[in-house]
This record gives structure tokens, sequence and C-alpha cells, in this order.
């Protein structure tokens, strides 16, 4: 088991390089650079080369792209993330808030799905074939078709036009304010809860058919018992787990992937820096945040791997 | 695994590729009502795309001034929008930019994809570890970074917005077909081929490929789904088709959001039309995949 | 029945008092207001957007400002200089500047800091960025001959330097700190202005609160204010609706006007402005069959600007059909000279009829299939293009839009790869040498997307530049415009921008001008309850 962790561990450092190398390459290739982004917002008659050059030269965009990895690499190591290109600050200053949000919006997300997937999925589950079971099945992919940005556009307006009310302009953190703090993240939560739930659902109803068909619980059901064995002996957990794993894959993508509803919603995280900072060719600010979200997509993976193999003894890892 | 492997049995039986799924359709629709109901939505869907041309009443591109922001009436069935272009035929036209994108794009990733996991699979040993490497690090990248890089390396327009979305689903793809893969390997025949002396292309394409097909169908059909959505959200952030193609996401940003209180029609048709066929490949995919393999997991 | 009496008096007292209340400042509120766009930097020499000027601009002076209530936006007002003269050549300028003037760590301004401030400007040492250096091109040196007394030396006499003394991204910094670190402004704040810097939490707001030693005794009438970065459009319309903010800057598309009336009706005053800010087409001479002047004149003569205007300005912030000055402005053409162009005829079939029969004659085939480059902002970029795009059908002009994301839309332009593109100018003041000088040769202006040569043009426009009497100089103006939007269509202008600020009621004390880079020093801003 502990060499299981150990190789698990040390097969995330070589995708961590990987990725590293991949965001660096990807940005060099795409067109422009943060100072083009900078001052050819206008085409002004004002620009000067020479402005432009010692910029770079000062942001070390004219070295050699070897060394340009190198010298991040060796700040990563001593976790020093660098400066953003656009503005100068500290990134870990830059994503702090952000990330907050983020990580937030992420788990309220999750919660929801979970807690929509696990009784919507064995409900699904018994009464299978049934209409209960269409209806569910109905219910759970509509959210996973229906476009978010829209979803979320309606939402805004349907709380303005029928409440007059409009969330919070800002973020604020739940220990600072916690009232306005729901107030804005509820809606985006519910959301992209009920967006993923779909997924979650489908496996609880999968796993838990599985549980069904096992045959003390045939021998249950037969006796009248059934549904009081299901829900307390430890079947039930077993048919939970996949459901978990499934969630906790989604959470890792929530973290960065949730551009277009951050835009619709207003909120200012990670999703939303992605694209500005991309949109600024703000090297360093992008590299920074694709590491972090993958360094967390595999811990993630990593945590639900271990889990499995934890809790479940029948399977065998080599 | 019980019952996938009883099907692959089946089907490893011929030692040549046969097209078994024509006959199940029929089987498929009786028994299976929610999925009878998703295939009908992409039938639908298909049939728009290839009539547009027949069928919708105005010229998609065709700005009317007399006639902006109209309400739904006999002249318009769903209105007009900002540039009193015509809603239904803008729909109409809409589902072809679609499915060329949707179609376009999950091709292409699960066909990439599945050659990646089946060769992986095939090979084994370093060549399946380093492949399984890169796809890991693919996988780890979110997926809307790789879609806005790729578009802002190529630039906007159809073409790039299909190679933005398939990018993303080919580890996907690839993760899933090497395990079925991986199965298949271990089949007698494999090995027999093996043993004949055939090329690996020839065992690759001609035995194991068309063996995997199952799993390849069932995420093709979920990838359909997602690249609609994906190449809407991209039309909505502005990366994706451009003005003035007629695209439903691109319909649902800018005036649609804006007039959204006073003219709700720009909004409100697109987003359904998008959601009711992101609603037909899942539910037709779900049906499929439970029809094909009902304990397959997601992965 | 007395004291009824008593009652009714001080009613009808106190309503025919009340508008004279209305325009008395009142004292106090934090002013809200939403920011479409962070700046990258604190550093008003080096930026260019109005995400700087929004939020960070009360917090300093500049030498000279825009008056605040001039609604053409051109009237140069004294700031931190009181008054000024001109010498008799023309080549020297003299401020007086007011004494008593505190930066907000309590130390005296005084004329070696605006010499510091502007020689950063003018003349920056080397590793410090000025984007504005070019405009002072003239100026040979800047003095401080007494602590209260700035002069300017120029190389010759120019009409427009005032104007460019105007520009509201000139900060006054304090000479010591520069003297210390040159950079120390781009990532710090501290100035003489109306407010003193709060914080600022990167990506969510900046707050700044009343300057209680302000030099502007009585000023300013707000306690603080906050502005927001709010990115999203819809977002911002939902801010102010909700009442969460009063204002917004920029300017709203009309469609968010009209919701916000319908809304909340007389809590809402809409001030409207033409702006400052037009997107104009370049065409390359350097691709075929752009080099040819009958093919541009047809692509003008294809856009019937006046149904555009009628059409757009109900979907987009664009109105005014223009020339190449701002309408209404003292040297834009009347409309009715303005209808004898290329483009601008009344009669639309004349005009395509005309367009077909150019096309015809250079030899360009019907169908004829083009690329038009245009820049992924949404407003009011993407409606342009439809528009035009439309236009060119209905003459035979089959085009597809390639639309460029903006950080690399000018890297785009700069490589002359592209047929024909959007382009734009957005300037903070009015001022034909300002607005003209795109139209140079490309040997002159670096900046000319059309890549052409056209020493006729170089020459009217130096002849207007320099000419003292203003009829002779609009006459200039007008052969000018004829040539470069008529005879050689070099470039195309697409519909002037309209600005729309549907504010809170009780916001009081601001207003509109064709500019959203003035007047957001908010010194003379107040709130009503």
């Amino acid at each position: 088991m502990g060499y299981y962790i150990l190789k698990r561990l040390l097969a995330m450092i070589p995708t961590l390089l990987g990725v590293a190398v991949l965001i660096f390459l990807l940005l060099r290739v795409i067109p422009g650079d943060v100072v083009e982004a900078r001052y050819l917002t206008q085409g002004s008659q004002f620009q000067s080369q020479d402005l432009m050059d010692q910029e770079r030269q000062k942001l070390g965009l004219d070295k050699p792209l070897w060394k340009q990895f190198t010298a991040w690499m060796g700040g990563l190591a001593h976790l020093d993330f660098g400066l953003s290109m656009w503005t100068s600050a500290p990134i870990t200053e830059e994503i702090k808030l952000r990330f907050a949000l983020s990580l937030q919006l992420a788990l309220m997300a999750s919660t929801i799905a979970t807690c929509l997937a696990i009784p919507l999925g064995i409900l699904a589950a018994i009464k299978q074939d049934t209409w209960i079971d269409y209806a569910v099945r109905v219910f759970t992919i509509a959210g996973l078709a229906t476009p978010s940005f829209w979803l979320g556009t309606l939402m805004i307006l349907g709380m303005l036009i029928i409440f007059k009310w409009v969330p919070p302009m800002v973020f604020t953190p739940i220990w600072v304010n916690p009232w306005d703090n729901l107030a804005l993240l509820i809606w985006p939560a519910l959301a992209v809860g009920y967006r993923y739930c779909a997924v979650g659902t489908r496996m609880m109803r999968s796993t838990m058919l599985e549980v069904l068909r096992e045959d003390y619980i045939r021998t249950a059901r037969a006796k009248g018992l059934w549904l009081k064995l299901i829900l307390t002996r430890h079947a039930l957990k077993n048919a939970i787990l996949p459901v978990l794993t499934v969630i906790s894959m989604e959470f890792a993508f929530l973290l960065g992937g949730l551009v277009v509803t951050e835009q619709v919603f207003n909120l200012n995280g990670l999703g939303m820096l992605f694209v500005e900072a991309i949109s600024h060719r703000d090297y360093t600010l992008t590299q920074a945040l694709v590491m972090l979200v993958a360094t967390f997509f595999l811990v993630i993976n990593f945590a639900v791997d271990i889990a499995y193999a934890w809790l479940d003894p029948r399977i065998h890892y080599r | 695994m019980a019952a996938s492997a009883q099907t692959l049995e089946e089907l490893a039986r011929h030692a040549e590729p046969r097209w078994p799924w024509l006959a199940a359709v029929a089987n498929f629709a009786r028994r299976r009502p929610l999925g009878a109901v998703g295939a009908g939505l992409v039938l639908l869907t298909a049939v728009l795309a290839a009539t547009a041309h027949l069928i919708a009443p105005y010229d998609p591109l065709a700005n009317d001034y007399g006639a902006m922001l109209a309400a739904p009436s006999a002249a318009h069935w769903l209105g007009t929008d900002a540039f009193g272009r015509d809603v239904l035929s803008r729909i109409i036209y809409g589902s072809r930019t679609a499915l060329t994108v949707g179609l376009g794009a999950s091709l292409l990733g699960a066909s990439l994809g599945s050659l990646i996991g089946v060769t992986s699979a095939y090979f084994r040993g370093r060549v399946d570890l380093l492949a399984q490497r890169v796809m890991d690090v693919f996988f780890a990248f979110p997926v809307i970074v790789l879609a806005l890089a790729v578009v802002a390396i190529l630039g906007t327009g159809a073409g790039n917005v299909i190679l933005a979305i398939a990018t993303p689903m080919v580890p996907r793809c690839a993760r899933v077909v090497r395990a079925s893969a991986l199965a298949v390997r271990e089949m007698p025949y494999v090995d027999a081929a093996r043993a004949s002396g055939f090329r690996h292309q020839r065992i690759i394409l001609r035995h194991m490929l068309p063996n995997v097909m199952a799993p390849i169908l069932i995420m093709a059909t979920a990838f359909l789904g997602e690249a609609i959505l994906l190449e809407a959200s991209l039309s909505f952030l502005g990366l994706g088709v451009q003005e003035p193609t007629a695209a439903w996401g691109l319909m649902l940003r800018g005036a649609a959001v804006e007039f959204a209180e006073s003219a709700p029609w720009m909004a409100i048709f697109p987003g359904l039309a998008i959601s009711l066929a992101v609603f037909g490949f899942n539910l037709f995919g779900d049906s499929l995949r439970d029809a094909l393999d009902p304990r397959l997991r997601t992965q | 029945m007395r004291s009824l009496t008593r009652v009714f008096a001080l009613a009808i007292a106190s309503l025919l008092a009340w508008p004279l209340q209305a325009q008395t400042p009142r004292y106090g509120g934090e002013l809200v207001f939403p920011v479409p766009s962070e700046p990258p930097s604190y550093d008003g020499h080096r930026e260019e957007t109005f995400g700087l000027i929004h939020p960070i601009a009360p917090f300093y002076n500049t030498l000279l400002r825009v008056d605040p209530f001039d609604k053409g936006g051109t009237k140069p007002a004294p700031s931190l200089a009181e008054s000024w003269t001109t010498s008799s050549d023309g080549k020297t300028y003299t401020f007086k500047l007011h004494k008593g003037v505190k930066f907000h760590d309590g130390s005296e301004m005084t004329s070696k800091d605006v010499k510091a401030s502007y020689d950063k400007i003018i003349f920056p040492p080397p590793g410090v960025g000025s984007t504005r250096k070019g405009q002072y091109a003239d100026v040979v040196a800047v003095e401080a001959p007494d602590p209260y007394t700035v002069v300017f030396r120029l190389k010759h006499p120019s009409g427009s330097f005032i104007a460019s003394l105007l520009s509201p991204y000139n900060f006054i910094y304090k000479a010591e700190i520069l003297a210390k670190d040159p950079h120390w402004y781009e990532t710090h704040i501290m100035g003489t202005g109306p407010f003193i810097f709060v914080e600022h939490v990167k990506g969510s707001h900046v707050v700044g609160k009343k300057n209680p030693n302000y030099w502007d005794k009585g000023k300013p009438y707000l306690d603080g204010f906050r502005a927001v970065f709010m990115r999203d459009s819809a977002a911002q319309v939902a801010a102010v609706r909700g009442e969460r903010a009063q204002i917004q800057f920029r300017g709203f598309t009309p469609a968010a006007r009209d919701d916000l009336v319908k809304a909340l009706g007389n809590k809402i005053t809409v001030q409207e402005s033409p702006w400052d800010c037009i997107l104009l087409v370049a065409i390359n001479h350097k691709k075929k069959p752009f080099d040819d002047p009958r093919v541009r004149r047809a692509l003008t003569l294809a856009l019937d600007r006046y149904e555009g205007s009628k059409a757009l300005s109900r979907i987009a912030i664009v109105k005014e059909v223009a020339g190449v000055q701002v309408p209404g402005t003292p040297f834009a053409t009347p409309p009715d000279e303005l209808a004898k162009l290329a483009g601008y005829w009344h009669d639309a079939e004349k005009s395509r009829a005309e367009a077909r029969r150019l096309l015809k004659e250079a030899g360009v085939p019907e169908g004829f299939s083009f690329t038009f480059m245009n820049r992924g902002i949404p407003m009011p970029y993407e409606p342009l293009g439809v528009w035009m795009i439309d236009q060119w059908r209905k003459v035979g002009l089959n085009v597809t839009q390639r639309v460029i994301e903006p950080a690399a839309y000018f890297g785009s332009l700069r490589k002359g790869e592209h047929e024909v593109a959007m382009d734009f100018q957005c300037g903070y003041i009015v001022e034909p040498d300002l607005d003209m000088y795109k139209f140079l040769s490309s040997s002159r202006n670096p900046a000319n997307y059309g890549y052409y040569e056209d020493p006729v043009l170089d020459k009217l426009y130096d002849q207007q530049s320099q000419a003292t009497n203003v009829d002779e100089r609009k006459k200039l103006i007008r052969e000018f415009e004829k040539r470069v939007l008529d005879e050689q269509a070099h470039y195309l202008m697409t519909l002037q921008w309209h600005r729309i600020i549907p504010h809170s009621s009780r916001v009081h004390g601001w207003t509109i001008t064709p500019s959203h880079y003035l007047n957001n020093t908010l010194d003379t801003v107040w709130l009503s309850p």
C-alpha cells in the first residue's frame, strides 16, 4: 500500500513537468506578447519601438527560451511564483481572492450536485424503467444540456424583474460577511450544481442497480425488508464510493473551468482570470494558474485513487 | 465487466468487422423510449441542417432595418433580431453550424483518441507508458484553457473551433478506449494474428479497433452534445464562429442579452435550440450506453 | 385652523425653495461606480486605458484641466496652475501655480514637482515608459524659475500646445520620489487630488476617501468613492438598476438606457453626447484591387450611412454621420456640405448604382470576395461589422469577417497582411491636429494602416495646422476631408460613437463631455439624498 502511494506520488512529477513545458511553449506560440497587448491598444501615433523593446528587456522576454524556462522552474522550486507581467504585482496577490471565490464556488456546487445526485440516483434505481426513472433522467440531463450562460442570464433577469433584486457586485470572503458572500455565490452554485448532478446521478443509479441485484438484497426485498437494509448496511457505502469519485473529478474541473458561468454571474474567479491573463498574454500569470489547477487536479485524482484502494480491498493494484 | 466481455466475445467471433448494430436499432427504440426521444431530436436536427436552404423562410444573413427587434408574428414566426434578421431562419441554419462543428469535433476527437488508445494498449510497455503520461498532461490541463489557447493561436472561425474543441476530447477518449482495448488485446484471435505475422497496423485497424466500437460510439455521441455546448460557449465568449454566420451560441450574445427584457425571443429560442439538441444527443447516448453496456463506468 | 394655514404656507414656501436647494451642493455620501477594466499599473504617464483614469484620477491633479462643466470638452480651465500667459512669439508658456497645495503626505507641491513630472513625460529617463512623449516633440525644455512658476519653451509656436496639456493622464507627481525611484508611481499612489487612496483589492475594487486638506477649499463634496471592477456590461447595468451603483463613466448602450428609464423612471437622469471615438475602415493600398481608387470609392459609396445611423443607433453606441471631425464641433463640416461627398449622398440607390458601376469599370467581378478584419470587441465593432458586410453584399461583394482578439489586433495590422480592416480612433479632446494625424502618409505616420503615400494630403495637413485664420483653417480641413474620404477614399469613416450615460438622479455636478477620459477627478460631484 505504501509502495503504491509512493509510486503514484512520483508519477505526478513527470506529468506536472509535462504540463509546465506544454503551457510554456503553447503561450509562446500564440501571436502577440504582453508588451504589444499593453501598448498597441490604440493604433496610436505616439507609439515607439524603443519603448516596447525596453519593456521586453525588463520582463526578460528577449532572453532565449530555455533560459526563461529554467528561470521559471527555479522560482517554482522555491515556491516563488514570480510577478505578473501585466501588473508587476506578485502573482500570489493576484490569485488570492479569485482562488478563494472559485474554491468556494466549486465546493458549494459539488455539495449541491452530491445532494441532488444521491437521492435522485437511488430513486431512479429503485423505480427502474418506470415514469419516475424517466423523469429523473430527463431532469438531470436537461441540466447537462442547458447552456450555463443561458440559464444564468435567465436567472439573473428573473430575479431582477420579479424580485427587483441584484446580487452584490463584489465578492466578500465568507468570514468577513457571510450574508453578502452567500447572496452572491448561491445562484451560480445552484446553476452549476444542477448541471453537474447529472453525471453523479447516472453513476449513483448504475451502482445502485448493481447493489439491487445482489442476492441478499433480493431475498430481503422478497421479505419486504429491503429498503431499511439498503440504507443501513455497508452496501450503500460501496455504492456511494464511485459517485463520490465522479463528483471529485468534476470538482477538480470546476476550479478553473467555469469561464462562462463567471462571466454571466459577474464573478471574479479563476476562470475569468484565465481569460484575462491569456488575452493580456501574461505568460507568468497564465503559467502559474495552469500549474495551480493541474496540481489540484492531480492531487484530487491521487486522493481519490488512494481512498478507493483503501476502502475497497477487492481492488488490487500492481 | 461480464456483459462487456460477452458482447465483445460475440463480436470477436468474427475475424473481420461487421455492423451488427443496424438490427439492434429497431429493438432499441422499442425497449428504450427515452433513447427513442433522443434519437428523434437528433434526427430532427440533422434534417434541419440538411434541408435548411429548402425550408428556411428567409435568408439568414439578410438585414432588414424596417423590421428590427420585431416580436413573433405571422411574417416572422420567432421574431427578428437586432438587425431585422429572421430568428427562425437563423436557428434552422444554425443547426448546420452546430452539427458541422459538433460532428467534426467529436469525430476528430474520437477517432484520434481511439487510435491513440488502441495503439497504446496494443504495444503496451514503454509506448503505453509514454502515451499515458502525455495524455495525463493534457488531462490535467483545464479544458477551456486548451480551447482558448488553440483559438488564440489559430484564430477564430469554424475550422479552428473544431480543432479547439476536439483537442480536450482526445485524451479522454484515449483513456476509455485504452481500457477496453486492453481487454481485447487478451483475446486469442489477436495473439493468433500476431503469430501469423500480420503487420501491426493491420491488427490494430482491422482486428482491435472494430471490437472497441461500443465505447467509441458511446464517447462520440457524448462528445457530440458536449461539442455543441462548447461551441456555443466559445461563440458566446466571442472566440468561436463569427458574425454574420448563423450559429446558436452567437445568437445568444450581445443584443440578445441586452434586449433580454424588451425582446426576449432573441434569447429564448436559440437557448432552447441548444438545450434540445444537446438534450437529444445526451439521451440518445445514454440509452446507447445502457444498451451496449449497462455496467460501463463513467471514466 | 390657523395652524393649518401655517402648515400650508410652510409647505408652499418649502416647495418654492426646493429647486434652489437642489442646486446647492450637499456634502457627504460615497459614490459607487463600476469600471469595465482594471488598470495594469497606477502610472498615468505610462498607461492609455480609461481603466486607469476612472478609479485613479481622483487621487491626482494635472497642471490644467478641461472645464468640468463644458459639454464640448474643449475649454481649458485652471487646475494646479491658476493662470497662464503666452509670450508674443508663441514659443514660451508661463504658468502660475496655486500656493498651499499639499500632497497627501503633507508636503507642499511646488514648481519643481511639475517640472519633474513633465520631465518624466517629455524626457523620460532610460527604462521609464512614457506613451505620450511624441505629443510634446515641440517642447525644448521645462523650467521652474521660482517655486510657483513653471515655464515651457517650445521650438516653434503651436496652436494645440494648451490642448496637449489638458491630457487627463498628466498626473503631477512628487519630485523627491521621482528622483529616488522613477518607477515608484507605477505601484504606489500619492498625489494632490481631492481623494486619498485607501485600498485596491485586485480584481475587486478601489476605494478613495475625502482629502480634508484639499487645496480647492470647499471641495470635494463626497465623503469618498468606490470604483468596482465589473467586466460584464449586463452586470454593470444591473448594478445601476438595483441602485447598488450610481453611475458608470464610460457609456451604456441604447438598450440599457431604455431598460433603466423604464425601470427607474425619474430616479434616472440620462446625459448624452457625441463621443470623440470613431471606427474607421483601413483599406490596404498594398493589396490588389484596393490600390485602385475606384474600388475604394465603391466601398464607401455602398454604405448608406443615414439608414445605418437610424438603425444602428437603436442597438449600438453609434449615431451621428461623421466626417473627419466630431459632428457639432467647431471644425466639423455641416451636414448639407458633407452630403456632397461620396458615401454621404442621401440617395442610397444612386450611390449603390455608382458603386456597382465603379467596380465593373475597375474590373472587379460580381461576387468578388475579400476578408474584412475586425477587432474582437463586441460593442460597437460587431454591429458595425455586420452592417458593413450586409451593405457590401448589396453591391455584389462577398465579404467574410475575420475577427482577431484585441491583444493581437494591432500587431496583426502592423504586419500589413490585411485587405480591409477595422481601425479606431479615440481622443481625449476634439482638435483637428490630433484627429487628422491618422490620415497622413505612412512615411510620416507609422500608424497608417492603409499603407499609402499622399503628399498632397500631407501638405494640406501642415497648412491647416499652421493656419491662424479660423475660416482659412476650416477651408483647408474641408479640402483635406474631401481628398481623404471622397476623391481618394484612403480611409472610410463609419459612424460617430454616441455616449449615453444614464445615472442615478442623486448624482449632481457631473457633466458629460465627448470624451470618457475627461471629468473624472470627481471634485465637483455631489449626491443628493
